[in-house]
């Protein structure tokens, strides 16, 4: 009878399941489950929550004003044109690094790649400081560069060279590995059917990599939209013409005009969501394509 | 081209179809020398170890692939395409398969594309790369008779790599044995296998066991015993004589070159195999006999051998020089 | 037709012979670009720093604001780290081994951080701790000050450093095989001893890749800290911070030299987690 059996195995009891040995105890589950939960309510919902609450705090219309703002829409403008430039740049860069680092070996490859990932370790005030050594009035290039008439620094091109630093290796981080994965076996098998270099390209390596390129994209783009500290360096906050949109929530903010501020943040706020929502459903969906470990930073 | 892995098959078929460079000699095409061709003029029909097929295209892009990138004045129209694509679809017996994407089909059936593919180029030389390698055993057997159809209807050259003998000496006209880099021995399957040039190649092709001999002024002694074998004035020294294990019997008339002890038995499909110590040595035999005719375990046997290859061994041990035929 | 010697002509290459095309292209713009992009600026800092000499930005450093800022960012970003360290953890731990209604949400929502711009998270912490703030307030009645001090600081960083934690770990606990788990107790462990013996040795090099990644992040940050910390010299001012007040009274040296510092830091913090990931891929096969 089960007496027995107790008596020679001491742990068991009758009538109970036997838990498999890989769960946690239902006590530790729901309270490390708790922990998690209470932790990212207070440090990554609330925050995300207050934008939209203070933004709508003295009501709709209010909200709207902000937009209507010529400097709210100068911002906004200013911050298109420069993820409109930054962004293809790098994306450029990333493909060609991919390629060149993926597709071959060369010694140095993976000092190479330490130094491609180098703007990421760089705080962003010190990213933006170089450029002011190096085109700043008193910089290396300064001199000659008032001689000539033109400005980067505190102006559009030094905003728009900050952000290129910043988001940098985006693109090229996100391909490198998943171009490394696939090998070039695909590519040598278009080539002895007679494909050209840049048809193999197109026609193979792209659609190959498609989702990991907009991963990559949109990574970036959500970081050139929303750089703060490395713009902030270079810009030189003059209203309506070098205030990307975080460098004009800061001076709104700073005026205690704290409904505008966190109506443009909404703006931010919404573009990060989307980015989330997006890459979550790249990871979900297509994670296959996308590079092992990718979407680090 | 038969070898085991890393013995250079699949180098060897890359410098050939042009994915990879010489370092030194040429490459002939039907004697026209194509060393400094691109792979993309070459005209090749690849089919990699694990198909390369593009997996985001359909089997019939896959197909297709070759004719839709050539330069605009040579590609074929639409329609052409499409009917060639049909036409190799059915040579490839996968009619109904042709808008599905290579995720979606079985190993055999990824094979069939990829040759297809490689065929729809209407290639100079056919290059297959281990292609049955991922595949399991009855799916081989299947694809190998197969593609002796293939190969018989499109009279087609085709170099097949391969690790497998069985598929080597099924499929071949001709078999290159590689090892570590450099060519063994070229020859009929039945040359391969009945005068093998080599160490190498006897052991590697079919089974063989290995006994440690000596020669001396022609005579061939392993150990206290003289073994019947014809040096054919081979070199005095220490030498390795090469049985298949088909070719030693159990002696009828009792009076065998060695004598041993049957150590084990196992069933074979043809027969029994013994294991077969040798007396006084540290050395057993494996020999098949028939199931009627099989010794018991512990017996004692006398036995004859026949059919010997010899190698002389040199100084540096692992190298074997010239090479004499068996009695 | 002589073949002038073709094993010699790639003895001597750069890269190994393929038959891929547009190494040349692709790789002379990589380094191109990187160059002026990233590598010449960041020499031309080095450069500049270098005028200064090492007594130079001694002297910076003690200057007693620098020192003070300097410390307090350290400092600070360690603790940060370390909170991460754990609640990460515990997080990817959750994410990773539990089903439970929401998860898929939350574990999107871990990258917030990174996706979320620094300014619009700075300016929302320092509402949210703020005395009239959603926490500060019954913080306040509490006696507890968070907003412009350095526990502000401390909050941004362990905002901003979660993310590095949890998406080292994860991939790691998920690699984990349960076969594992199945041995240690099959051998007679118990539960407690199965996770401090057998899994979490193998997520400690993830684990200090994490910290040192949130460290060096925490080190860096500036957008999401300014809000809160309330920026008072000697108490609650970071590095960074004090980087642009330099410029902005166009003290160049100074500037360059806080910035050279924090640099060398990146390096070693870059250098450590290249060394622990060598390490562990030997110990592990992994990163």
């Amino acid at each position: 009878m089960s007496e027995i059996a107790v008596e020679s195995f001491p742990r068991i009891r009758t009538g109970a399941k036997v838990r498999p040995v890989t769960q946690d105890a239902p006590v530790t589950r729901y309270l490390l489950i708790a922990t998690t939960l209470v932790f990212s309510l207070t440090f990554l919902f609330a925050p995300l929550a207050l934008v939209f609450v203070e933004a709508a705090a003295k009501g709709f219309s209010v909200f709207l004003e902000a937009f209507s703002e010529p400097d709210a829409i100068a911002a906004i403008k200013l911050t298109l044109l420069v993820a409109a430039i930054a962004v293809p740049a790098n994306l450029v860069f990333g493909l060609a690094a991919a390629w060149s680092i993926a597709k071959f070996s060369f010694p140095g490859k993976s000092l190479l790649i330490t130094l491609i990932d180098l703007p990421f370790s760089v705080s962003p005030v010190v990213s933006g400081l170089v450029y002011v050594l190096v085109f700043g009035a008193q910089g290396l290039f300064g001199k000659w560069l008032s001689a000539h008439g033109t400005q980067v620094i505190f102006a559009v091109p030094g905003i728009v060279l900050a952000t290129i630093f910043v988001t940098f290796p985006f693109v090229a981080r996100e391909l490198i590995p998943l171009m490394q994965e696939q090998g070039t076996v695909e590519e040598e098998a278009a080539l002895t059917l007679g494909a050209s270099g840049f048809t193999t390209f197109v026609t193979v390596t792209l659609p190959n990599i498609k989702w990991g390129l907009l991963y990559g994209v949109l990574l970036c783009n959500a970081r050139a939209m929303g750089e703060f500290g490395a713009v902030s360096v270079v810009s030189g906050h003059i209203r309506g013409l070098t205030n990307t949109i975080p460098l004009q929530v800061e001076i709104l903010y700073n005026e205690y005009n704290t409904v505008a501020a966190f109506a443009l943040s909404v703006l931010l706020a919404s573009l990060a969501l989307v980015t989330l929502g997006i890459k979550s459903f790249l990871e979900w969906r297509h994670a296959d394509a996308l590079a092992a470990g990718g979407g680090r930073h | 081209m038969l070898g085991p892995s890393g013995s250079g098959k699949t180098t060897l078929l890359r410098v050939i179809a042009g994915l990879n460079a010489p370092d030194r000699g040429r490459v002939y095409f039907d004697g026209q020398d194509a060393t400094n061709l691109p792979v993309q003029d070459r005209r090749v029909g690849f089919v990699f170890q694990n198909y390369a097929l593009f997996k985001h295209r359909t089997v019939g892009d896959n197909i297709a692939y070759g004719l839709n990138v050539r330069p605009r004045h040579s590609r074929p129209s639409r329609e052409q395409i499409r009917a060639r694509v049909a036409e190799l679809l059915k040579f490839v017996q996968l009619e109904s398969l042709g808008s599905r994407y290579p995720s979606q089909l079985s190993g055999g059936q990824r094979q069939r594309v990829a040759l297809a593919r490689a065929l729809a180029i209407e290639p100079r030389v056919l290059l297959l790369d281990e292609p049955f390698g991922a595949l399991d055993a009855r799916v081989r057997k299947d694809l190998r008779r197969w593609l002796r159809e293939v190969h018989k209807e499109t009279g087609l050259t085709t170099i097949f790599v391969t690790h497998d003998q069985d598929e080597a000496m099924e499929l071949a006209d001709r078999v290159v044995v590689l090892n570590e880099g450099s060519i063994e021995q070229i020859g009929t399957p039945s040359e391969i296998y009945d005068q093998p040039v080599s160490p190498f190649v006897i052991s590697f092709v079919g089974e063989a066991v290995a006994l440690p001999v000596n020669v001396e002024a022609g005579r061939v002694t392993f150990g206290d015993r003289t073994l019947h074998i014809d040096t054919h004035g081979l070199r005095s020294g220490p030498a390795r004589v090469f049985f298949r294990p088909a070719d030693i019997a159990v002696a009828t008339n009792g009076a065998g070159e060695l004598e041993g002890r049957v150590e084990s038995l196992r069933r074979t499909p043809a027969g029994v195999r013994a294991t077969i110590a040798i007396d006084g040595y540290d050395q057993t035999l494996e020999i098949d006999s028939p199931l009627d005719q099989a010794a018991a375990l512990g017996d004692r046997v006398p036995l004859s051998l026949a059919n010997a290859r010899i190698f002389t061994v040199s100084d540096t041990k692992t190298d074997y020089v010239d090479a004499g035929e068996g009695i | 037709m002589t073949s002038p010697t073709l094993a010699g002509r790639h003895a001597r290459r750069f890269k190994a012979p393929s038959v891929i095309p547009g190494f040349g292209v692709t790789f002379g713009y990589t380094l191109l670009y990187l160059g002026l992009v990233v590598l010449f600026p960041l020499a031309t800092l080095v450069w500049r720093s270098s005028g200064l000499g090492l007594s130079g930005l001694y002297q910076i450093a003690l200057e007693p604001r620098v020192a003070a800022s300097l410390q307090t960012t350290f400092a600070v970003s360690f603790l940060a780290a370390g909170i991460d360290l754990f609640f990460g953890l515990i997080a990817a731990w959750t994410l990773t081994r539990y089903q439970f209604p929401g998860r898929r949400l939350l574990d999107a929502f871990v990258d917030l951080p990174f996706a979320l711009p620094t300014a619009v998270a700075g300016i929302s912490l320092a509402a949210l701790y703020a005395p009239n703030g959603w926490f500060g307030a019954p913080l306040a009645d509490l006696g507890v000050k968070i907003a412009f001090t350095r526990w502000g600081i401390l909050v941004a960083l362990v905002f901003i450093g979660l993310p590095f934690v949890v998406r080292t770990v994860q991939p790691i606990i998920a690699e984990l095989e349960t076969e594992l788990e199945e041995a240690s107790a099959t051998l007679g462990a118990s539960r407690l001893q199965t996770v401090v013996r057998v899994l979490l040795p193998p997520l400690v090099p993830a684990l200090l890749t994490g910290f040192a990644l949130a460290f060096a992040r925490g080190v860096g940050e500036y957008g999401s800290v300014i809000f809160i910390s309330g920026n008072i010299a000697y108490v609650s001012e970071i590095a960074p911070l004090l980087i642009i007040e330099k410029l902005e009274q166009y003290d160049y040296a100074g500037a360059t030299g806080i910035a050279t510092i924090m640099l060398a830091i990146s390096f070693v913090a870059l250098l450590v987690i290249n060394l622990i990931q060598a390490w562990s891929r030997k110990r592990f096969g992994h990163v």
